[in-house]
């Protein structure tokens, strides 16, 4: 198949950036979009040009690097799909597909599509841990957990940081990230030590670099691990909880 | 073609909202003011507060269908709540600060948060976006937010304060209210300031469960019923009453 690539083009953090088009034919339906990209670059040195820069790991799903706006979506059309696993069956043969990098104050641009998330890496840093000492392994049941608590957990524990949360967010918030990040811990029984001032702590970091969340949802549905927007809810309410209570009283159940 | 953007770094050392102060400790209610969740709460119980009035303000003056007796009598009974432990309106001028209090608790807040999002995507997107869950009421919450504002000072004026332009007489709530609905263009301005608040509820009355962190897999769907019912409501009641009247039904 044939599709026509119009990519953000930026050679650097502080040059103006513009968008070029690019035919790329005999692409195979096979190709994943990072794959894509891959033609287009060898293709692109084969004739002295400089190849489009951009962040990539895994290509399995896992390490969150990929990070493109789609045709106006972060990871492009898919729910629940990360650019990496965008295979080009999911477009027509002829589509026309714009790509621009994830834009949030908090995101700076470094070169073409890649862009500089360690705002994030300032969030996690803040309390997205649990103190305990190492050691040897402990008992696998030594601590109980209920089934559903586990599962939720998990669910929020998917999270790979990869910011589509972020770029799809009106608001430029990193509220469903950060509280991805803080209730995977703070519903477990491990997390419960520092839960309170994970929140306050992680929280008042996430607003030093990102908008404030308005409950559009765009969040959810751009999020390849497809995160829930209850975290959000749950995240604000142990947030406002922590305000009002008595650090020495945080042991006692109720 | 953008605006030449900040090398990463300087853009990260400086954030879009101030970071606690270390060390100095402020008075509690200043220092949880700070934070952008609480004030999203702040604005979400001055909301209610607000939902509440809206709801109780549409039921009272739904007595226009009773007659003129039924409400101008109504009227009289809001300055004596309270009596005899407050004196005659006394009660009524301190529901209309703590009313006053929780408006600007929530325009300052929806204001600054706004702000804040603003200075936190500084470039906009080049290409289109392609939203997939915003609605159009949870995008114009500002537009909306300010259309009510502005009605309602007009409001005040033109049945409170008798300024509006149309015959007032201090006493007769029945007669002020078809006196000034009885003019089409006055009627159209209620009926739209009416919708935009229908549509300002559609999206705050969901999305305050979420500002207060009342989320629960036993009652998630009721929120969005309950933000659409809530809304309905107070738009069927709130339109009635200058569809009524300007055209002729009620007069
Ligand atoms: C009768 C008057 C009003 C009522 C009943 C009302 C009600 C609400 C409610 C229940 C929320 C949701 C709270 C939350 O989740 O944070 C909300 C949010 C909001 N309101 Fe109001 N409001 C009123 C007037 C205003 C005014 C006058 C403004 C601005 C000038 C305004 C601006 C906003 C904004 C910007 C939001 C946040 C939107 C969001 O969550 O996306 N509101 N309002
Ligand atoms: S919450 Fe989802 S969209 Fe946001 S960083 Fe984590 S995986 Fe990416
Ligand atoms: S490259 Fe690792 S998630 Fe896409």
């Amino acid at each position: 198949m044939k599709v026509t690539l119009t990519v953000w083009r930026q050679p650097g953090p502080t040059a103006t950036g513009k968008f070029e088009t690019y035919e790329v034919d005999e692409v195979s339906e096979d190709m994943s979009f990072l794959e894509l990209f891959d033609v287009l670059n060898d293709r692109l040195v084969g004739k002295g040009e400089e190849p489009v820069a951009f962040d990539h790991d895994c290509r399995e799903g896992i390490c969150g690097s990929c990070s493109m706006m789609i045709n106006g979506r972060p990871h492009g059309p898919e729910l629940g799909t990360a650019t990496c696993q965008l295979h080009m069956r999911k477009f027509q043969d002829g589509a026309k597909i714009t790509v621009e990098p994830w834009r949030a104050a908090a995101f700076p641009i470094v070169r073409d599509l890649v862009v500089d998330r360690s705002a994030f890496d300032r969030i996690v840093e803040s309390g997205g841990y649990i103190t305990a000492p190492t050691g040897s392994a402990p008992d696998g049941n030594l601590i109980l957990i209920p089934k559903a608590v586990a599962d939720s957990a998990m669910d929020a524990a998917q999270c790979i940081g990869c910011g589509a949360c972020v770029a799809a967010c009106p608001n430029g918030a990193a509220n469903l990230f950060t509280a991805a990040k803080i209730m995977h811990l703070n519903l477990l029984p491990q997390g419960q030590p520092e839960r309170w001032e994970r929140v306050t702590n992680m929280v008042q970091t996430m607003e030093r670099y990102f908008g404030s969340c308005t409950n559009h949802g765009e969040c959810q549905t751009a999020c390849p691990k497809e995160i829930s927007i209850d975290f959000i809810a749950l995240m604000n309410r142990d947030y406002i909880k922590a305000q009002f209570k008595q650090r020495r009283l945080a042991s006692q159940r109720g | 073609m953008t605006k030449v953007s900040e090398a990463p770094k300087a853009r990260l050392e400086r954030p879009v909202h101030p970071a606690p102060k270390e060390g100095r400790r402020l008075p509690f209610i200043v220092e949880f003011y700070g934070s952008a969740v609480a004030k999203k709460w702040l604005m979400a119980v001055t909301g209610i507060m607000l939902m509440g009035f809206v709801f109780a303000h549409m039921v009272g003056n739904l007595k226009l269908y009773f007659g003129e007796k039924s409400l101008n009598h109504y009227a009289e009974w809001l300055k004596e709540i309270g009596e005899p432990i407050f004196p005659r309106t006394g009660l009524l001028w301190i529901l209309r600060f703590v009313l006053l209090g929780a408006v600007v608790v929530h325009i300052v807040s929806a204001a600054q948060l706004t702000r804040m999002n603003r200075r936190a995507r500084p470039d906009r997107y080049q290409a289109p976006r392609d939203y997939a869950a915003a609605t159009f009421a949870s995008r114009t919450m500002r537009w909306t937010g300010v259309i009510v504002a502005l009605f309602v000072v007009y409001h005040l004026m033109d049945l409170t304060w008798g300024v509006g332009g149309a015959e007032w007489t201090s006493g007769e709530v029945y007669q002020n209210i078809i006196n000034s609905f009885e003019r089409w263009p006055i009627a159209i301005v209620y009926i739209v300031a009416n919708l935009a608040l229908g549509v300002h509820l559609y999206h705050g009355g969901w999305s305050m469960f979420q500002s207060l962190g009342w989320n629960n897999g036993k009652f998630n769907d009721w929120r969005r019923m309950f933000a659409i019912g809530f809304a309905t409501i107070v738009v069927v009641g709130n339109v009635s009453m200058p569809l009524m009247v300007v055209t002729g039904v009620v007069n």
